[in-house]
């Protein structure tokens, strides 16, 4: 299992001056939050750890190897991303689209096999969407789509998660159902990062936090230390109250 | 798995053939099947074998060349732009093509050197719009489709133009041309050879093009080298649909709507809708060119007409009735 690390990594977010050098590792076993207001390059962010936008300064080092330095398909073995937006290019059903994520596995003139469908069947059994396996993917509801692609991340199996607000378009139900798969990948020894708006959700599933500020400023560290009432009322210039539940912290907003 | 791509495309073998044999067989002169058959052998009379061997099965194999070449990239324009709308021609390549022909017949050359204009001219108008829609920036679909469409609506007004200002007599000739003509075809090989070469060029990089279709973002995270992918469908694209429009003149529908039809048939897999697209799209061609030297014989029609002609209800019947 690999880990993630940033060298003094300043992503790209265009108008932005400047920002905090982040130099962090994302460990096996991590699940790590990323938290700000909109805007404040949280999608960015995640993309640059996964090589699809290249930083204004600084590296990534996926397995202690630069990503620059990696093919594609290497680093899709290693890196599933899930993104907040898909595009519809043709028709395809459930079960295609969770397939496509045995791509990074297959050779050119090899044809998916028995078991690369049958992991793409148990992804889809696991985010709870087998039922739709032969529905075309542009007839479903945002929720069900949401799940589907969290299937082919499952399918695809990378030992590193990034996942942008992978909980978006789900009901409660299946929001703690895809935030315990991110924790059971995680007790398997991979390592995830999300990008949540949910404060909850982040206390409840998140061991490590990134709070990262409109400005570019950023910081980050274990849970704890980093989801203080005082930090996170300056992060989203929004007062909060804080109640305990289950002993685990519950943030609201008020006026 | 392997059986569901090998099935279908079976099938479109077998029907290319027995197009291709019917195109062999009727015209001024009828051939009955046994005739055709003493023809294959060497034997039966001269004349027929003449007919067949040197003015049928060369146009019909160009005719099959140029469907295939056109339906094939018409689906890589599709995946490239991700826009259903795209065809071989959205990049104002036909028109380009169109200007370096019709300024040859203006010139009073025919041939090889209309050929080759009309190649130039389509190269000329590629680079124009990849360098157009290229800009400063990086290109984006929008702005490449964008970009092709005016450069198009440009070279459609130079035309206009051009034959506005043509002696009356080269009008037919140049109208035909410019509606697609087999007529000239009498050197085969050169297209399918290209057209073959592609489908197996194209097959192993078909699950690619697949998840490219989904957008180069999900497609680099898969794993796909999105930049050189996408340079190259354009090249390759480009390049088919030069080689289909210097052989028969601009000949339109095919690109488009060949895709299509078998998009709703077979789904959407690349490798199978790109071998597809080669078979269906060179068994319509030869069908509609058949028909266009045969209908008011011994008149011929332009070859364009008649893919319309059959293309459009078709494909209404199919979108009709699919999901």
């Amino acid at each position: 299992m690999s880990r993630l690390v940033t060298q003094d990594l300043i992503f790209d977010v265009p108008g932005r001056s400047g920002g905090t050098a982040l130099n962090f590792a994302i460990e096996p076993g991590q699940v790590w939050g990323v938290l700000g207001p909109n805007g404040a390059g949280k999608t960015t962010l995640l993309h640059t750890l996964a090589g699809l936008n290249s930083p204004r300064s600084g590296q990534v080092l996926l397995a202690d190897q630069p990503l620059a330095t990696l093919r594609r398909r290497d680093i899709a073995r290693a890196l599933g991303m899930v993104f907040q937006e898909r595009l519809d290019g043709f028709p395809a059903t459930v079960l295609e689209t969770a397939l496509i994520g045995r791509h990074p596995y297959l050779s050119l003139w090899q044809m998916e096999g028995a078991d690369d469908y049958a992991r793409a069947e148990a992804a889809l059994e696991k985010l709870d969407v087998a039922h739709l396996r032969d529905r075309l993917v542009s007839t479903l509801s945002g929720g069900e789509r949401q799940r589907v692609a969290m299937a082919t991340v499952l399918t695809q199996a990378p030992s590193i998660w990034l996942a942008d607000e992978p909980t978006n378009h789900l009901d409660l139900h299946h929001q703690s159902a895809v935030m315990a798969l991110m924790a059971e990948q995680a007790a398997e020894g991979r390592a995830v990062m999300m990008c949540l708006h949910d404060l909850n959700l982040a206390a409840r599933w998140c061991d490590h936090i990134l709070l990262l500020y409109p400005s570019g400023e950023a910081c980050w560290g274990p849970r704890d230390t980093m989801l203080v009432p005082s930090a996170l009322e300056r992060l989203y210039q929004q007062r909060l109250a804080t109640v305990e539940v289950n002993g685990a912290p519950v943030f609201v907003p008020v006026q | 798995m392997a059986t569901r791509l090998w099935q279908p495309l079976g099938l479109l073998a077998v029907i290319a053939i027995a197009a291709m044999l019917f195109s062999l067989t009727v015209g001024s002169a009828q051939l009955s099947a046994s005739q055709l058959w003493a023809v294959v052998q060497g034997q039966g009379d001269a004349l027929a074998g003449t007919m067949v061997i040197d003015l049928r099965l060369p146009r019909g194999l160009s005719a099959f060349a140029v469907g295939g070449l056109l339906a094939v990239a018409g689906a890589l324009m599709q995946v490239l732009l991700r826009n259903p709308l795209a065809d071989p021609y959205v990049l104002g390549l036909s028109g380009g093509a169109s200007i370096g022909a019709l300024a040859a017949m203006l010139a009073g050359v025919g041939g090889v050197l209309m050929s080759g204009s009309a190649f130039l001219g389509a190269l000329v108008s590629t680079f124009l719009v990849f360098g157009l829609a290229h800009g400063s920036g990086g290109w984006t679909p929008s702005r490449l489709l964008l970009t092709g469409v005016v450069v198009a609506a440009g070279w459609g007004a130079v035309i206009t133009l051009m034959l506005a200002l043509s002696p009356a007599e080269r009008l037919p000739g140049m109208l035909y041309w410019l509606m697609g003509d087999l007529s000239y075809a009498r050197a085969p090989w050169p297209p399918l050879l290209l057209l073959m070469l592609t489908c197996i060029v194209l097959i192993p990089l078909g699950r690619s093009l697949n998840v490219l279709a989904r957008g180069p973002q999900q497609a680099a995270a898969l794993g796909v080298d999105v930049r050189p992918l996408e340079w190259g469908i354009y090249v390759a694209a480009s390049l088919l649909t030069a080689a289909a429009v210097t052989t028969a003149g601009s000949i339109g529908f095919v690109g488009l709507v060949v895709p299509h039809m078998l998009r709703l048939l077979l789904g959407n897999d690349q490798r199978l809708i790109l071998p597809a697209c080669a078979l269906a799209g060179g068994t319509l061609l030869v069908l509609a060119d058949t028909l266009a030297r045969t209908m008011i014989a011994p008149e011929q029609l332009p070859v364009g007409v008649i893919t319309a002609l059959l293309g459009v209800p078709t494909f209404l019947f199919l979108l009709y009735r699919s999901r």
